[in-house]
């Protein structure tokens, strides 16, 4: 589990703000997201569509794509400051201490290199080994992943793989030179069920034996629940709740959390319907005042149009939801 | 049932009569490479077997879906229901008539306007140049269903307020919707032509899941009002499970288990069943120990020998590898392939 609370997070966001410009003005996709995490600890990242977490993760390893910028904000690793580093820095800390695995194997794979090539020109850019000495460790690798024959699968391409093999690489890839954290966006969305209990046992294992951190982008409740520690929500470019992963499924406190989870269904559950949150999601040009799930929430009140709830104590988590807030509540008992 | 005033339909005499049987039902795609290359490099020819003998009945009003890992042939079968495909072999009966026998078009279009589809990517299956009124209303006029202007404009507004968009939403193109509404477009222009039968692929697995819960509870009332058929195709178990009445489990091409939706899930029978649903991420983290799942589906054009599934079994022996286990009743309902639980060599659960 999480490790002790004392402890300085290994990676830290503070008030990230990520702003899109465009000829209209300018769109703010994630605002005021605060967050962090210890070594050995799995945080979760969920949300629908558009809520801005693939936006986060994306800035934490230095790669939005522009127009998408950091406009306000810090990130810390191991309590450096990385966000504002030059780019021949920043690549140096990608490579070496933030490892990526994304959804789609296919394109983090170089289609014209074969797969052994990919690795130990990773382990060569990042570490003091020789040709040989990589070329072994990248067959180390590949069998700690689970690739079997590697040392004949080593010389192969990408297409040669299976989508389920292709993201072992990704992975063997993303740990070839035991980064401290690990960035994981949708890793196992574009895979079977039956592969994805298999890489969801292999992310977990490999973090728990390498110690490092992870940040488990994900739209998947499922795995999330297997694998994280804590959770957060993000809803509409905000963090809405986060909390240890059990209190987050069983307790949520915030309304939108509440409803995402009940949308879910389940096998074991009988249900007639399955609970519905009406609407969508607000684009990012029309998100409300106050409270961006107002409208949507079955609980709002007055305060929620009004002003935007701070993430705060309530109970095993936190939430941001006027409910909990002592001074905006009148009739005391909510929910 | 069905509304009596919504379309000319045969009263719903027999419940426990099928509204569509498949038998024996194949679909061989030929994916060789090319005369040339055959002759000059001494290549031989390729069968990619994506359907390989499935039959399943799917009662009037009834949920039945179809489940397994990418590249098994339930998209195939699906697409061999409704007639985008012709089958190499087997046959599939829609309320009694058989679907090879219809030679002329004016006997195939009173049966093709009782069955539609919907499909995966509500992205790609709207013409993106068709204001969303004329999309709908184009079932509406193919089967010429109705002919004054005005009375399909009001048409149209009905479906879209049966689907939960305003009648006005009409005048717009598919790009001024999300995702979720765009699939709830697409159940309207299903739903155009009247028909007592949908084919869904995959319908909810682009969409977020409070988005997915909007669509499958849609999907759950207009089958309660009208009286629709589903045959439902999903990799998402979960989805599977609350949607189902029946759900039938494809493994490369071939039905290894179906039967009633519960059974299948409380006691599951054949050894994929089993892995499949071991493999499901746990909502309720209750710890349940996991059958460790090896492997990965075969490639289909040189599928394995046997039953299938035999390299991944735990329970395989000689027998498995050598010989295709056939349909075996079972007394719940439906019915398991695998010579392991006809043997009894595999406990029942």
């Amino acid at each position: 589990m999480s490790q002790s609370p004392d402890k300085r997070p290994l990676l830290e966001v503070e008030d990230l703000r990520i702003e899109i410009p465009n000829r209209r003005g300018t769109l703010v996709a994630v605002d005021g997201v605060s967050f962090g995490i210890a070594e050995g600890e799995v945080l979760g990242v969920v949300g629908e569509s558009g809520a801005g977490k693939s936006l986060t993760g994306s800035a934490v390893i230095g790669l939005l794509e522009p127009p998408c910028r950091v406009a306000a904000g810090r990130i810390l690793l191991e309590g450096r400051r990385i966000d504002d580093l030059p780019y021949q820095d920043m690549r140096r800390i990608r490579g070496r201490e933030i490892g990526m695995v994304f959804q789609d194997p296919l394109t983090s794979l170089n289609p014209l290199y074969t797969v052994g090539r990919q690795l130990t020109e990773t382990i060569r850019t990042h570490s003091e080994l020789g040709e040989r000495a990589a070329r072994e460790r990248a067959i180390e690798l590949l069998r700690e992943v689970g690739i079997p024959a590697a040392e004949r699968r080593i010389d192969q391409y990408p297409h040669e793989f299976s989508g389920g093999m292709r993201q072992r690489v990704v992975i063997a890839l993303a740990l070839a030179v035991n980064p401290r954290l690990v960035i994981a966006d949708e890793p196992t969305t574009a895979l079977d069920v039956s592969i994805q209990a298999q890489i969801i046992a292999l992310l977990k294992r490999l973090c728990r034996e390498h110690g490092a951190a992870v940040m488990l982008i994900t739209h998947d409740m499922g795995v999330i629940a297997e694998t994280a520690d804590r959770v957060a929500v993000m809803y509409a470019g905000r963090i809405v709740e986060v909390g240890p992963v059990d209190a987050v499924i069983r307790e949520a406190r915030h309304p939108y959390t509440h409803g995402l989870m009940g949308s879910i269904p389940l096998v074991g559950h009988e249900v007639s319907r399955l609970t519905q949150i009406d609407g969508a999601m607000p684009r990012l040009n029309a998100i409300p005042p106050g409270c961006a799930f107002n409208p949507r929430c079955p609980k709002a009140f007055a305060p929620c149009r009004r002003a935007r709830p701070e993430l705060t104590e309530s109970g095993a988590t936190q939430a941001a939801c006027w409910l909990y807030d002592e001074a905006a509540q009148r009739d005391g008992t909510h929910g | 049932m069905a509304e009596a005033a919504a379309a000319p339909r045969e009263p719903a005499a027999a419940d426990a009569l099928p509204l569509v049987r498949v038998e024996g039902l194949a679909k061989y795609f030929d994916v060789s490479p090319p005369w040339l290359n055959r002759v000059l490099q001494g290549q031989e020819r390729l069968i990619l077997r994506a359907v390989d003998g499935v039959g399943f009945a799917v009662p009037k009003g009834k949920t039945f879906s179809l489940v397994g890992e990418s590249g098994c042939g339930k998209s195939t079968v699906a697409r061999l229901v409704v007639g985008l495909y012709a089958p190499t072999r087997g046959s599939i009966e829609f309320d009694g008539v058989d679907m090879a026998s219809l030679r002329r078009r004016a006997e195939i279009e009173p049966v093709r306007k009782r069955l539609q589809m919907i499909f995966q990517d509500p992205y790609a299956s709207l013409n993106p140049r068709w204001r969303i009124g004329d999309i709908i209303a184009e079932p509406i006029k193919a089967h010429r269903l109705i002919e004054e202007r005005t009375a399909i404009d009001r048409r149209v507004g009905e479906l879209l307020e049966q689907v939960g968009l305003a009648p006005a939403d009409s005048e717009k193109f598919p790009h001024e919707f999300s995702g979720g509404q765009r699939q709830r477009i697409s159940i309207a222009r299903a739903l155009a032509s009247q028909p007592e039968f949908l084919v869904c692929d995959e319908p909810t697995s682009a969409l977020d899941v409070s988005v997915q819960a909007q669509i499958l509870n849609l999907m759950r009332d207009l089958q309660r009002d009208l009286g629709l058929t589903y045959l439902f195709i999903s990799h998402d178990l979960a989805v599977v499970y609350h949607i189902s009445d029946f759900v039938g489990v494809m493994y490369l091409g071939r039905l290894v288990e179906w039967g009633p939706a519960r059974r299948v899930f409380e006691r599951p029978q054949h050894p994929y069943t089993r892995m499949l649903l071991d493999a499901i991420p746990d909502l309720e983290m209750t710890g349940r120990r996991r059958t460790p799942v090896a492997g990965e589906v075969p490639n289909p054009i040189s599928p394995p020998s046997g039953c299938h599934f035999h390299p991944r079994c735990p329970f395989a022996d000689e027998r498995c590898r050598q010989d295709a286990p056939h349909a075996l009743a079972l007394p719940e309902g439906g019915e398991v392939a695998c010579h392991a639980v006809e043997e009894g060599r595999l406990e029942r659960r």
